[in-house]
């Protein structure tokens, strides 16, 4: 469906079922040049046992209207309108990767908007190598290959995908080049320049859920680990094999991940 | 840091959607011969049927085995999502059932598989859909057959048997430019000769029977959704873009940015048409591609000796090669097809005193190494008379059309040794040649 956010129009997927401002709201954020269709098992699954799922496309992605954002922090004013005119007092957060530091972003900023949050391929700071902002800067299909190929467990490559008759890395690949010219290097650049203080992780009082992939290169578990003892109420969970695209690579353990978060 | 690369096809042939199995370890591709597969509860079962969660459920929708093929296809041809399908007419009917139903039109070259043919132009006007076929050399037809219900651009990569050659990045330009997809029979080249999604096509499909399986052994099909095509944008295609009954209100097009297309296919299209392939046929197929980089330069080697061998032949009026510098496309074959034109070959033997059709009798039944019979893609070197079998339904314009003669002979050359093949060819010719007084 369509909201109408910062006076654009923006997409947000809701799973199947229609939006309805009276059930418990869970939202769902993409990263670096992606849309809402990474979340859309995870989402379809919360829309259709109580929830209200949204899966926007950020700005600039997808099919939503607007330039991309150049900072984390103008993505999570863009959501918190979002918020304001679905008439959404409080949501839960799940990011991933770029939208893990904007969910870690607003529970910071807009403390009373936000009721718990999933972080997943999640790394505060979160470097951007010189080789792939090069790249995105100035051989942007270089970089979606690499943003690709390091985006997904080493033996992804060789398949044995998740979901029947799909070919992860291709679809991630189609993915990537469907998004508009410069917006992987405006989302690079937003990673790139995100910090958080250590008092300021640990002053968020919320439950937080770090999910992790063992076989993650661009956020490495370790680098979750180390992100998951700055922080005071958290839960975090290692999925096996999986790597940084870890909703399409295990979609169904990324799935009972956050049941047994959001879930009474 | 280096840059990372992805695998080349000849590794994905050989691995792409496949690791050992996790529960036996088991090297080769299991085949899974079952109809169900078990659920662990019934909050699960629910979500299966719902796609919240990922697997299978039943094997005419999605089957394990099915899946290694079409995720191999998927990395071969650089495309989101594929489905295997009982053949590749299966995979066309399905790939139309999906995008348009009564009313609609699709435009298509005329040197096209006399099966496809046949679909098109019979069969399909009965569920009001009616096909325009035009001469694929000419871009201007194409363009100018295109009506406002025109759902569907449609051509082979090498038409079979004329061996037309499709212009497929021109053809591409002017179907989007419409509005319109271009869908592509890869049959003849297969990836190794021809990729027509990084060409500009939208959807490939092949015959599976053919060269993918390699051996003659099975019948299957692939379609294949390259997710390059904006089906919200085009506008032209509310099964789609707009919310299907079918699946409680899904929206193809907002559930899947990449593959939409093969999501309404295997969902709407599996489930009610039914064309699933059999697990065994998606084990005997992959074995198959395990060797398709290997085979296919031993077939187009073949191929180019006997093209040569044939031009020289007194007994042969003309030979029919995309590679032939007498060949209409071949400056679009050196182009597109680099590696190679694929392993058809056609040629028109001398009618002389006597006539072409006889001529053509006697060269069939004097060979002894090529099996006369209606399929190619073999292992094995195979012959047939076009006019009288694949396309003896085409009358004689339509024939004309698609570049066939009654005299022409079709051969689709294997990977035994040329010496022998030529040999054989050499001693039909020969009494060939006698009966027609040539």
């Amino acid at each position: 469906m369509r909201f109408l956010v910062q006076q654009q129009p923006a997409y947000v997927y809701t799973g199947g079922k229609k939006f309805d401002a009276s059930k418990p709201s869970v939202l769902f954020i993409h990263g670096t040049a992606n849309d809402h269709s990474v979340w859309t098992l995870q989402a379809r699954y919360f829309a259709h046992h109580g929830w209200n799922a949204l899966a926007p496309d950020l700005p600039g992605h997808g099919k939503s209207f607007g330039d991309a954002k150049v900072s984390i922090a103008a993505n999570t004013d863009w959501l918190m309108n979002l918020l304001d005119n679905g008439n959404i007092a409080s949501a839960a957060l799940v990011g991933h990767s770029m939208g893990s530091l904007v969910a870690l972003d607003a529970t910071a900023r807009y403390r009373s908007r936000v009721s718990q949050i999933a972080l997943i391929g999640a790394s505060v700071p979160m470097p951007v190598s010189d080789t792939l902002m090069d790249a995105a800067l100035n051989r942007p299909n270089d970089a979606m290959d690499m943003l690709n190929i390091w985006g997904h467990a080493p033996q992804l490559k060789w398949g044995r995908n998740a979901t029947p008759g799909t070919s992860t890395m291709m679809a991630g690949a189609r993915s990537l080049a469907q998004s508009r010219p410069g917006v992987m290097a405006k989302d690079l650049t937003a990673c790139r320049a995100f910090e958080m203080d250590d008092a300021t992780l640990a002053a968020i009082a919320i439950p937080i859920l770090i999910v992790a992939g063992s076989n993650d290169l661009l956020t490495p578990a370790k680098a979750a680990k180390a992100l998951a003892a700055r922080l005071a109420n958290v839960t975090m969970i290692t999925l096996p094999e999986a790597g940084h695209s870890m909703m399409q690579e295990a979609p169904g353990k990324v799935l009972d991940a956050l049941k047994g978060f959001l879930l009474p | 840091m280096s840059s990372p690369k992805y695998p080349r096809l000849d590794t994905l042939a050989v691995h792409a959607g496949q690791s050992p199995d996790p529960t036996t370890g088991a090297r080769a591709v299991p085949i899974y011969q079952t109809a169900s597969f078990v659920f662990p509860d019934t909050e699960t079962a629910a979500s299966l049927f719902n796609l919240e969660r990922t697997g299978h459920v039943y094997s005419r929708i999605s089957n394990p085995t099915l899946s290694v093929f079409e995720e191999r296809m998927s990395a071969l041809e650089g495309a989101p999502a594929a489905i295997a399908t009982a053949s590749g007419q299966a995979a066309l009917h399905l790939a139309i059932a999906t995008l348009m139903g009564a009313g609609s039109h699709i435009v298509a070259s005329n040197a096209l598989y006399g099966g496809s043919h046949n679909l098109l132009s019979y069969t399909l006007p009965r569920f009001g859909i009616e096909t325009t076929f035009v001469n694929g050399r000419d871009l201007d037809a194409w363009k100018k057959a295109i009506r406002p219900n025109t759902r569907l651009v449609f051509g082979e990569t090498v038409g079979n048997p004329g061996l037309d050659v499709l212009n497929v990045p021109a053809v591409a330009d002017l179907a989007h430019n419409a509005g319109l997809p271009l869908m592509v029979d890869a049959t003849l080249t297969t990836p190794f000769l021809s990729r027509p999604i990084t060409q500009g096509a939208d959807i490939v499909m092949h015959s599976a029977t053919k060269f993918l399986s390699g051996h003659g052994v099975v019948i299957g099909g692939v379609l294949i959704d390259g997710g390059t095509f904006d089906w919200e944008r085009s506008g032209k295609f509310p099964t789609l873009t707009e919310p299907y009954d079918g699946f409680h209100g899904m929206v193809m097009s907002e559930e899947s940015s990449v593959a939409a297309f093969a999501l309404r296919a295997r969902r709407e299209g599996l489930r009610d048409f039914g064309a699933a392939m059999a697990p065994m046929t998606a084990f005997q197929i992959l074995q198959g591609l395990e060797t398709l980089h290997v085979r296919m330069p031993r077939h187009v080697e073949n191929t180019r000796k006997i093209a040569q061998f044939l031009s020289l032949n007194k007994a042969v009026a003309h030979v029919t090669y995309p590679e032939l510098a007498s060949h209409p496309d071949h400056e679009l074959t050196k182009q597109l097809l680099p590696d190679g034109a694929g392993a058809v070959i056609s040629f028109d033997l001398k009618g002389g005193s006597g006539n072409a059709k006889d001529a053509g009798r006697i060269f069939i039944e004097k060979l002894s190494l090529f099996s006369h019979l209606a399929n190619i893609g073999d292992a094995k070197s195979l012959v047939i008379h076009p006019a009288s079998t694949t396309h003896f339904r085409m009358d004689a314009d339509a024939l004309k059309a698609a570049g066939i003669s009654e005299g022409t002979i079709r051969l689709s050359i294997g990977i035994e040794h040329a010496d022998d093949l030529m040999e054989d060819l050499s001693k039909a010719l020969y009494a060939a040649g006698k009966a027609a007084g040539a």
